[in-house]
C-alpha cells in the first residue's frame, strides 16, 4: 500500500470485490432485472450501445453540454463575483437578487428555458451554466474577501492600485477558495446537463436514461448512470489535478510542514 | 540651496495628534501633540509600552493613516498618502506564498513599474547582503521566521527608498535571530545611510540600534525625551554590558516606569 500503483491496485481489487458481490446478491436473491440488474447486464447494455455507437454519441453530446455549460456558468459567475467585491453597488443591488434567482430551483426554471432557446445544445448548456454559475459566485465572492489584511497593507504602502491589490494578492489569496467552488460546479453541471435533457432533448445520456425509464430497461439506465459517473470524476478530478498546480504553494506549505 | 534660514529636516513631524473614535465610548488619543525632527541618515529608535501611540506614528509617517491635527514633511512635503520614497517593514514579514523570495524582494519595483533588470541586481546585492544568497528561488514557506524577516527588510530596500520604516520588525523572532538581525540591520544602515525610523517594545535594541532614542509616554501617546545615543559605529553585541551602554538603557527604563534591575518586558508585556 506504500506506493501510487500499489494503492490503485487495491483500489482496483476492492471494485471488482463490490461489483462480484453485488452480481452474486442479484443473482442468489432473484431479483429481477427491472428493479436492480446485475452488473453483467449493464455490461451488455454497454458494450451493446457502443457497438451501434450511439453510446458514444450520447456520451459526446451530455459531456459537450456539461463542459460548455461549466466554461459558461463560470466565466460569468467569476466574472459577477468580482464585480460584487469590487463595487459596492453591484453588492448591494443586484447580489440580493441573484441570490433570490438561485433559490428557484433549476428543473422548475427549465422548461421555461426550452420555450426560449429550443431542445438543442443551447438550452443544455444554458441550464448547466446557470446550476454551476452560483456555487462558483460565492467561492469567489469568499475567497476574494477572505484577503490578508496584512498583504493589501503592504500593497497599499507600496502605492499600488485597487486593481493591482486586486490581480497580485486578493486573487492569488482567493485561488484555494475558488477551486472549491470550481470543483462543486463541475459536479453541478453534470446535474445541470442532464436535468435539460430530461426536461426537453433527442440525443444525451439524460435522454437515453428517460427512455429506457419509460421501457422499464433497469440495465440501460444503469448504463446510463454508468457513463455520468465516469464523465463526472473525470472532469472533477481534472479540476483538483489543475487545482493543485495552480495553488502549488499550499503543496510546499504542507512539505515544510513535515 | 534652500530658500529657508532654517535648516531643513529631513522628517518633520510638527505637533501631531491622532484621535481614533471607537464603536462605543469616547475618542482615544493616539498622539497628542508631537513632534519630532529627524535629519538625513539618522537612525531613531521609538521605544515606548504598549498603546503608546507608536505604531500610529509609523502608520502616519508612511502615509497610511492621516492625522487629526499637526502634519509631517518628508523632504520639505506633506504626506498625504504612501509615498515611493519610503519603505516599510512591518511586525510580519508578509511574504506573498505563491512568490519566490526573488519575486517577493521585487514586489515594490513591480507595483510601481519600475526598471524589472536594475532592480533585480539591486535585490540580489541585498540578498547578499542579508545572508540569503542561493535562496532566490525558494518560496516564503521553506524559510524560517528570521529569513522571511530578512526577505521584507531587502523588499523595503530594493526600490532604494530615502526613509525605511520598521514596525517591531523582530519582535516576533527568537532572541539570537533577533540580535543577529539587530547586527545585520546596523552594517545595512551604516552601508546604505538610509535615514529610519525603528519603533520597538525592546530597550537594548533600541539603544543598540538608534543614533537616537525617542522615548514615548502612554494614554495619550507623547514624546517623554528624546535621547542622543553617543555611542561609536559599529556597535557590537558585546558593547551591551558596557557601562556607557547601561546608563542609556538604564535611562529609557527610568522613563518607561521600570527599574533598572528588573525585566524590561513587564512593561511591553501586553501586546497590543
Amino acid at each position: 500500500m506504500k506506493t501510487a500503483s500499489g494503492r490503485s491496485a487495491a483500489r482496483v481489487l476492492f471494485l471488482i470485490l463490490i461489483v462480484g458481490l453485488w452480481e452474486f446478491a442479484i443473482r442468489a436473491a432473484h431479483i429481477p432485472t427491472y428493479v436492480i440488474p446485475a452488473p453483467s447486464e449493464v455490461w451488455n447494455r454497454l458494450s451493446l450501445g457502443f457497438q451501434q455507437g450511439f453510446l458514444l454519441e450520447y456520451t459526446r453530446v451530455t459531456a459537450v453540454e456539461i463542459v460548455l455549460g461549466y466554461l459558461v456558468g463560470v466565466i460569468l459567475g467569476f466574472g459577477i463575483a468580482v464585480l460584487i467585491v469590487q463595487y459596492f453597488a453591484v453588492d448591494f443591488f443586484l447580489y440580493p437578487i441573484i441570490i433570490s434567482i438561485n433559490a428557484v430551483p433549476k428543473i422548475a426554471i427549465s422548461p421555461l428555458l426550452i420555450i426560449w432557446v429550443g431542445t438543442g445544445l443551447e438550452s443544455k448548456v444554458l441550464i448547466a451554466a446557470l446550476t454551476a454559475f452560483f456555487p462558483l459566485l460565492v467561492s469567489v465572492v469568499t475567497g476574494l474577501r477572505l484577503v490578508e489584511i496584512s498583504q493589501v497593507r503592504l500593497m497599499r504602502a507600496a502605492g499600488a492600485t485597487k486593481w493591482q491589490v486586486f490581480r497580485m494578492v486578493a486573487l492569488p489569496n482567493a485561488l484555494p477558495t475558488i477551486f472549491g467552488g470550481l470543483q462543486v460546479a463541475i459536479v453541478l453541471s453534470v446535474i445541470g446537463a442532464v436535468v435539460g435533457e430530461f426536461v426537453g432533448a433527442s440525443s444525451g445520456l439524460g435522454y437515453y436514461i428517460l427512455f429506457a425509464n419509460a421501457r422499464l430497461d433497469t440495465a440501460s439506465m444503469f448504463a446510463g448512470f454508468v457513463l455520468l459517473a465516469l464523465i463526472g470524476t473525470f472532469l472533477s478530478q481534472a479540476v483538483v489535478r489543475t487545482g493543485r498546480k495552480v495553488v502549488f504553494w499550499r503543496e510546499i506549505d504542507k512539505m515544510a510542514q513535515v | 540651496m534652500t530658500q529657508n534660514s532654517e535648516p531643513v529636516n529631513y522628517v518633520g513631524i510638527k505637533n501631531l495628534t491622532v484621535t481614533y473614535q471607537p464603536k462605543k465610548g469616547s475618542p482615544v488619543e493616539a498622539l497628542q501633540d508631537f513632534s519630532l525632527d529627524i535629519s538625513k541618515g539618522e537612525f531613531v529608535s521609538v521605544v515606548g509600552a504598549s498603546g503608546c501611540g507608536k505604531s500610529t506614528l509609523l502608520n502616519v509617517v508612511g502615509g497610511l493613516l492621516g492625522a487629526t491635527g499637526g502634519e509631517v514633511l518628508l523632504d520639505g512635503t506633506p504626506v498625504r498618502g504612501p509615498r515611493r520614497d519610503v519603505g516599510i517593514v512591518f511586525q510580519s514579514p508578509v511574504l506573498l506564498p505563491w512568490l519566490t523570495v526573488l519575486s517577493n524582494a521585487l514586489l515594490v519595483p513591480k507595483i510601481q513599474r519600475l526598471d524589472k533588470e536594475k532592480h533585480k541586481a539591486r535585490a540580489l546585492e541585498l540578498l547578499e547582503m542579508v545572508g540569503l544568497s542561493g535562496y532566490e528561488d525558494k518560496y516564503p514557506s521553506e524559510l524560517s521566521g528570521g529569513m522571511q524577516q530578512r526577505v521584507s527588510v531587502v523588499r523595503a530596500l530594493v526600490a532604494d527608498p530615502a526613509l525605511l520604516l520598521m514596525d517591531e520588525p523582530f519582535g516576533a523572532l527568537d532572541a539570537l535571530t533577533r540580535e543577529q538581525l539587530n547586527v545585520d540591520l546596523q552594517n545595512i544602515w551604516m552601508k546604505t545611510g538610509k535615514t529610519i525610523i525603528f519603533i520597538t517594545h525592546s530597550v537594548t535594541e533600541a539603544v543598540f540600534l538608534g543614533s537616537r532614542v525617542v522615548v514615548m509616554g502612554t494614554r495619550p501617546g507623547r514624546l517623554l525625551e528624546d535621547i542622543s545615543i553617543d555611542l561609536s559605529h559599529p556597535r557590537l553585541l558585546s558593547g551591551m554590558s558596557s557601562p556607557e551602554f547601561g546608563k542609556y538603557s538604564d535611562r529609557v527604563r527610568d522613563l518607561l516606569g521600570v527599574g533598572p534591575v528588573s525585566n524590561e518586558n513587564s512593561a511591553a508585556a501586553k501586546h497590543l
